[in-house]
């Protein structure tokens, strides 16, 4: 039997399918390589700036000296209102979907309002803060308004995130819990939410490193320029991370060169290591699933 | 979920277990009432977005608003003593803006999401998926802050121009922000295309590019459609990136390195300096609803593409 002959159309299909795929791996490369240049430029420009004191002190000489312990502390506190109030909706949401919802007309509103929500801009869900919390609710300018935009508008991270581990539990383990007697509510508390209840964990995380990039939805609704005190109540204004980038890179004069560099690079690190957190875990999960 | 006549016994019989009305049924109630309550939040939250923004700027829009200047008029005057409110350079900077990025993010984002969808495997894959997805991550304000300190300067030496704060700059950052998200859709189409296709096609002798442009890609054109108008519905969106580094100024851009001032920043730079009430705070309401209405347009369009509309559960194909 003789063997494969390569034709002059074989070779040249072979040479046009490996320079599309040298050309499609550099097009994927220009996308991530420019990200590279400007962290190492990030990194390289805010030498010096970190040092203990840049995140343990409060800035001092209107803000062109000293740290930014009061912005790490006020994302803390609206971060952690943000869940409090976006979790128990959106798992709740997204339990009725996936468990209870019949492909009805209102189950496809729900549906399109969560698609609505993911894709109003971030400065449209500040000025709903600002009529809704701060004046009809009357919270005015608060961590409380603050976070509770931030809850509206990471809440179809939350439900997507929530919705798609509870599908992942396979049918038959409900239907066996089902036919043991046990109620729909009995099944989903003791079967499906511990058997997804990591998947849930990825998406929170996920919310989180969302909320602690957020600036638009937080300008007018309780974050402040600059405060010399820590919060002591949801009622209070707030420093906050993304805030005090903005306000020393395009607000404040005279500010040295290192210092928004710095705060830009430690945001940059927390949004990362939160989402390397959530992927990481995310493998991890699918590597132990025994289904 | 779909109620196949199996599940449908199944669900029959917790029903039944139901039937015995002690406390287990009455908390099973409770808490379908509760998670109904949660799936309802969904609708009442949007609702209320295009409520409270819109009662906020309704007193303009009633009483002070000349349709034809605030859409045709580049005249964005409003702290004049007789103010003008048109919106056509916000808008005209909001386009090009995002044209721009769609130049650039487009067939990155295509071109990328085929490499990884089609040709790469593996590890590199994997590690791939991994890296657009932490680009998709960066804040955006940092983004703003990198077109604001790196991109400034480096346009300026570039190209010689005055001012490194433009629709370039802003456009190239707002192409970046977008083009990881675009990817991550688009390679969600491409995978969405069953293996059979690839296999017959080959199996006719198409080679591997031959696959990818004659069946892959016409096959998931709606996918790819969709992860297109998410992009444009995300630069629309996009506030404070731009607001960093289109330079902020009123203009109609006539080249890339005009400054420009869009929708979107135009109520974040301005909103904290307006007296509630006032006609300047109501336009920048008036904004907010045109924007949420424009966005509101793409994202369902987009999920036309995507699944037929209104809603509707994704067919697998």
């Amino acid at each position: 039997m003789s063997s494969f002959q390569t034709t002059d159309l074989n070779q040249s299909n072979r040479r046009k399918e490996s320079l599309v795929r040298i050309l499609l791996g550099m097009v994927t490369l220009t996308l991530i390589i420019p990200v590279g240049i400007i962290l190492v430029t990030l990194i390289a420009k805010s030498e010096g700036t970190f040092s203990w004191a840049f995140f343990s002190e409060f800035p001092r000489n209107s803000m062109t000296e000293g740290g930014i312990f009061p912005a790490l502390v006020g994302t803390l506190w609206l971060v952690a209102v943000a869940l409090l109030a976006s979790v128990p909706f959106g798992v709740a949401a997204a339990i009725y979907l996936s468990e209870y919802a019949e492909d009805t007309a209102l189950t496809r509103a729900i549906n399109l309002a969560i698609i609505n929500l993911a894709g109003v801009p971030s400065i449209v869900h500040a000025l709903f803060g600002v009529g809704a919390f701060v004046l009809f609710f009357e919270f005015g300018t608060s961590i409380l308004a603050a976070s509770l935009t931030m809850a509206v508008m990471t809440l179809p991270v939350v439900i997507v995130a929530t919705r798609e581990s509870l599908q992942a539990v396979p049918q038959p383990f409900r239907e066996a819990c089902w036919n043991m007697g046990a109620t729909r509510w009995q099944t989903i508390w003791r079967i499906v939410l511990p058997n997804s209840i990591s998947g849930i964990l990825t998406g929170v995380i996920l919310e989180v490193s969302r909320t602690v990039g957020e600036t638009a939805p937080i300008m007018f609704t309780g974050a402040a320029l600059f405060l010399p005190f820590l919060p002591t109540s949801v009622y209070d204004q707030t420093m906050a991370m993304s805030l005090h980038l903005y306000v020393i890179s395009t607000q404040v004069p005279d500010v040295p060169e290192g210092l928004p560099y710095g705060v830009a690079l430690t945001l940059i690190a927390i949004v990362m290591i939160l989402n390397s957190v959530s992927i990481g875990f995310r493998t991890y999960l699918r590597g132990k699933k025994k289904w | 979920m779909t109620s196949t006549k199996v599940e449908l016994a199944h669900r029959a019989s917790a029903n039944a277990a139901a039937l015995y009305r002690g406390r287990a049924w009455w908390v099973d109630r409770v808490a379908q009432g509760v998670v109904f309550l949660g799936g309802l939040s969904a609708i009442v939250f949007i609702l209320s977005i295009f409520i409270f923004v819109a009662k906020e700027g309704l007193g303009f829009m009633v009483a002070d608003l000349n349709i034809k200047e605030f859409l045709t008029s580049p005249e964005w005057r409003p702290t004049e003593d007789s103010p003008t409110y048109g919106i056509l350079a916000l808008m005209a900077g909001t386009a090009s803006v995002t044209g721009l990025a769609m130049l650039i993010a487009v067939p990155f984002s295509l071109g990328a999401a085929i490499y990884i969808g089609e040709f790469a495997t593996g590890k590199t894959r994997e590690v791939l998926k991994v890296l657009v997805e932490l680009l998709a991550a960066i804040p955006s304000v940092v983004w703003g802050f990198i077109g604001l300190s790196i991109m400034n300067p480096l346009i300026m030496e570039l190209f010689d121009v005055p001012v490194g704060l433009n629709v370039l700059n802003a456009g190239v950052i707002l192409g970046l922000m977008a083009a990881p998200i675009m990817t991550t859709i688009a390679e969600d189409a491409l995978k969405a295309v069953p293996d059979s296709y690839r296999e017959a096609a080959e199996a006719l002798g198409a080679t591997r590019w031959q696959v990818i442009f004659k069946v892959v890609l016409p096959s998931a054109k709606k996918g790819l459609v969709a992860a297109i108008l998410l992009g444009v519905g995300r630069g629309f969106g996009e506030t404070m990136a731009v607001l960093m580094a289109t330079g902020h100024a009123i203009n109609l851009p006539t080249s890339p390195f005009d400054s420009v001032c869009a929708m979107t920043a135009t109520i974040a730079a301005e909103l904290g300096e307006t007296a509630q009430g006032s006609p300047h705070y109501q336009v920048l309401f008036a904004i907010g609803i045109s924007l949420f209405l424009i966005t509101f347009v793409i994202n369902m369009a987009a999920d036309v593409f995507v699944r037929g509309g209104l809603g509707m559960r994704s067919k697998k194909a």
